[in-house]
């Protein structure tokens, strides 16, 4: 087997470990890939070389490529997500100044912050983001639509400088991918008030993407590149896999960054203030579990509208996410997924058994924190 | 052909953004505006409303100037993003300096590409500074560092400079390496001994 060169980019935040760990723990070697990451400046960086084709393969947020598949988000291009590489993984935070009138909401509860924030008055509340299209935007929208009295401004930050954007008063809030939550609150300028789980319970944060073109002219090297990354998912959400995933993490060049700012994320042990003690947030950030890594056309059917696409706009949305690739190049490798690419968003509240290739699964709860269900299947037929 | 465009360039360094906006200014363009402080991008945007933004690549705040670009969708001052690949000499020209640039939605491009040509010429000449720049304070450092391996072998065992220097020389030939990689061993051995 000869080997394959890819250039991969990403965006330094702990989510991209999948890739990382692909590349340090020879998961990627094994499948004959020689996997080149690199680091990116911004996002808008990254879409522009992965379109332009500098990159092969890219980790994206991601409502990015359903936003470029669908026409919007700056540059049209055909961008596929060819699988899911995290589920879950962000925080809600608000200013140490904005967590003084929210003394006795608990970490997590979406009504009670809701309420809190919308009390404080007509001044809008400023909310750093890291991207436009972003989960975090969309999670945002939608849980601030159940406070109409609420206010939102969002402004977009780098995620490094979002501890800096909060002491500087820039933003009363934000929502942003780990480490950076962890960052404003070991600075001391910041308080977290919920994960984005609390939000919607399995929500799509970072794909695996690629151009549309590329990947299917390129059938070889992209069935090496999801094998790799599957099997280095697999190993990261073993129970037993997370100390060494953190030192690992920690030491590689990728993300320099020290691993008791990675530990959080991987462990769900989350401290909400300096000081405190830590919260455990169940399947804060996940890899594998519960077909975690399968895109589920549904998925793209609801980032689509909630980006405010219409009926066709949604189908084409679907198409973009490839649970068609996923069936064709893991199954051998011992990959289980379910039997359907679609699902009802948001109608699991409990673990729920469901017909798998081999048999049966179980997937994780998927509801949102207002009950809301969203079936694309019907709106279509 | 040069007037009635206005011009924003978003860099935090002054040396780099007075250099553009010169090169702007004397190609003819004379509405070109700087803009250093983050901060300022949302109103500089609204107030100046300009036609072509020009950002550096690799600039971590290229997001928040995109994210501007959709809240101001609703106005007629749309932007735009150039890396659009009606071009592909431009773009990949842009790229390979390193320059990102957003233009409003319409404008013709035989109207941007001369501000692009000559965004694209500055800021390479500027990579090529920064490059060359480099170069010499890396062969400084080296030659500090030879002459202070230099001074270790004259020092432990009374060479002369010129035959410390030979010794040098050869140890690298003779182990296929570089003679600073050689001196550079020889300081570093030398700190933890002493």
């Amino acid at each position: 087997m000869s080997e394959v060169v890819l250039n991969c980019g990403y965006v330094p935040l702990v989510d991209c470990a999948p890739l990382v760990i692909a590349k340090e723990l020879g998961f990627a070697a094994e499948q004959g890939l020689a996997l080149n990451l690199l680091r990116q400046p911004s996002w808008s960086a990254l879409r522009d070389m992965l379109a332009l084709g500098h990159l092969d393969a890219a980790h994206m947020l991601s409502p990015m490529p359903v936003a470029m598949s669908i026409g919007m988000g700056g540059l049209p291009a055909r961008v596929d997500a060819l699988m899911v590489l995290s589920v879950n993984g962000t925080v809600f935070g608000v200013s140490n100044a904005v967590a003084s009138t929210l003394e006795n909401v608990r970490f997590g509860d979406t009504t009670a912050l809701l309420s809190g924030l919308s009390a404080r008055g007509a001044k809008p509340l400023r909310v750093g983001i890291p991207f436009h299209y972003s989960m975090h935007r969309l999670l945002l929208s939608y849980w601030a639509a159940q406070a109409p009295d609420l206010q939102i401004e969002e402004v977009t930050v780098p995620p490094m400088r979002m501890a800096d954007a909060v002491s500087d008063g820039f933003v009363d809030a934000f929502w942003v991918g780990e480490p950076w939550g962890g960052v404003a609150v070991q600075n001391n300028v910041a308080k977290l008030m919920m994960a984005g789980r609390d939000v919607w319970q399995f929500a799509p944060e970072k794909v695996l993407a690629a151009r549309h073109e590329w990947a299917s002219q390129n059938e070889d090297s992209v069935r090496r590149l999801m094998r790799a990354v599957y099997q280095a998912s697999a190993w990261l959400d073993a129970p037993g896999n997370k100390p060494l995933a953190v030192e690992i993490l920690g030491r590689s060049e990728h993300l320099s960054m020290s691993p008791d700012l990675i530990d959080p994320a991987l462990t769900g042990h989350i401290v909400p203030r300096t000081g405190a003690s830590p919260v455990t947030v169940d399947r804060f950030l996940q890899f594998h579990s519960h077909a975690a890594s399968f895109p589920w056309r549904s998925q793209a059917a609801w980032i689509a509208h909630h980006l405010g696409a219409d009926a066709a706009g949604i189908e084409k949305a679907k198409t973009c996410f490839r649970a068609d690739l996923f069936r064709q190049n893991l199954p051998d490798i011992g990959a289980d997924m379910p039997q359907s690419s679609e699902k009802t968003e948001g109608a699991m509240t409990l673990p729920t058994s469901v017909a798998s290739a081999r048999g049966e699964m179980i997937l994780s709860p998927d509801a949102f924190f207002d009950g809301r269900t969203f079936d694309f299947t019907a709106a279509v037929r | 052909m040069n007037e009635n465009l206005s011009i924003l360039v978003v860099e935090p360094n002054p040396e780099r953004v007075r250099d553009i906006v010169d090169a702007l200014r004397e190609a003819g363009w004379s509405d070109v505006k700087a803009l250093l402080q983050m901060s300022e991008l949302n109103q500089t945007v609204r107030e100046f409303s300009p036609d072509i933004v020009l950002i550096d690549l690799t600039n971590p705040d290229r997001d928040t100037l995109e994210h501007i670009s959709h809240a101001t969708e609703t106005t007629k001052r749309a932007v735009a993003l150039f890396v659009d690949q009606t071009d592909e000499n431009l773009t990949q020209a842009a790229l390979n300096a390193g320059v990102s640039a957003y233009v409003v939605d319409g404008l013709q491009m035989d109207r941007i590409k001369p501000v692009l040509q000559t965004a694209i010429a500055r800021f390479k000449m500027m990579r090529q500074f920064h490059f060359e720049l480099n170069a010499a304070k890396q062969a400084l450092e080296d030659r500090k560092t030879i002459d202070r391996a230099k001074g270790i072998l004259m020092r432990q065992r009374g060479m002369s400079e010129d035959d410390a220097y030979k010794l040098l020389r050869t140890t690298a030939m003779s182990q296929n390496r570089k003679v600073i990689d050689v001196a550079q061993a020889l300081v570093t051995a030398a700190d933890l001994l002493s």
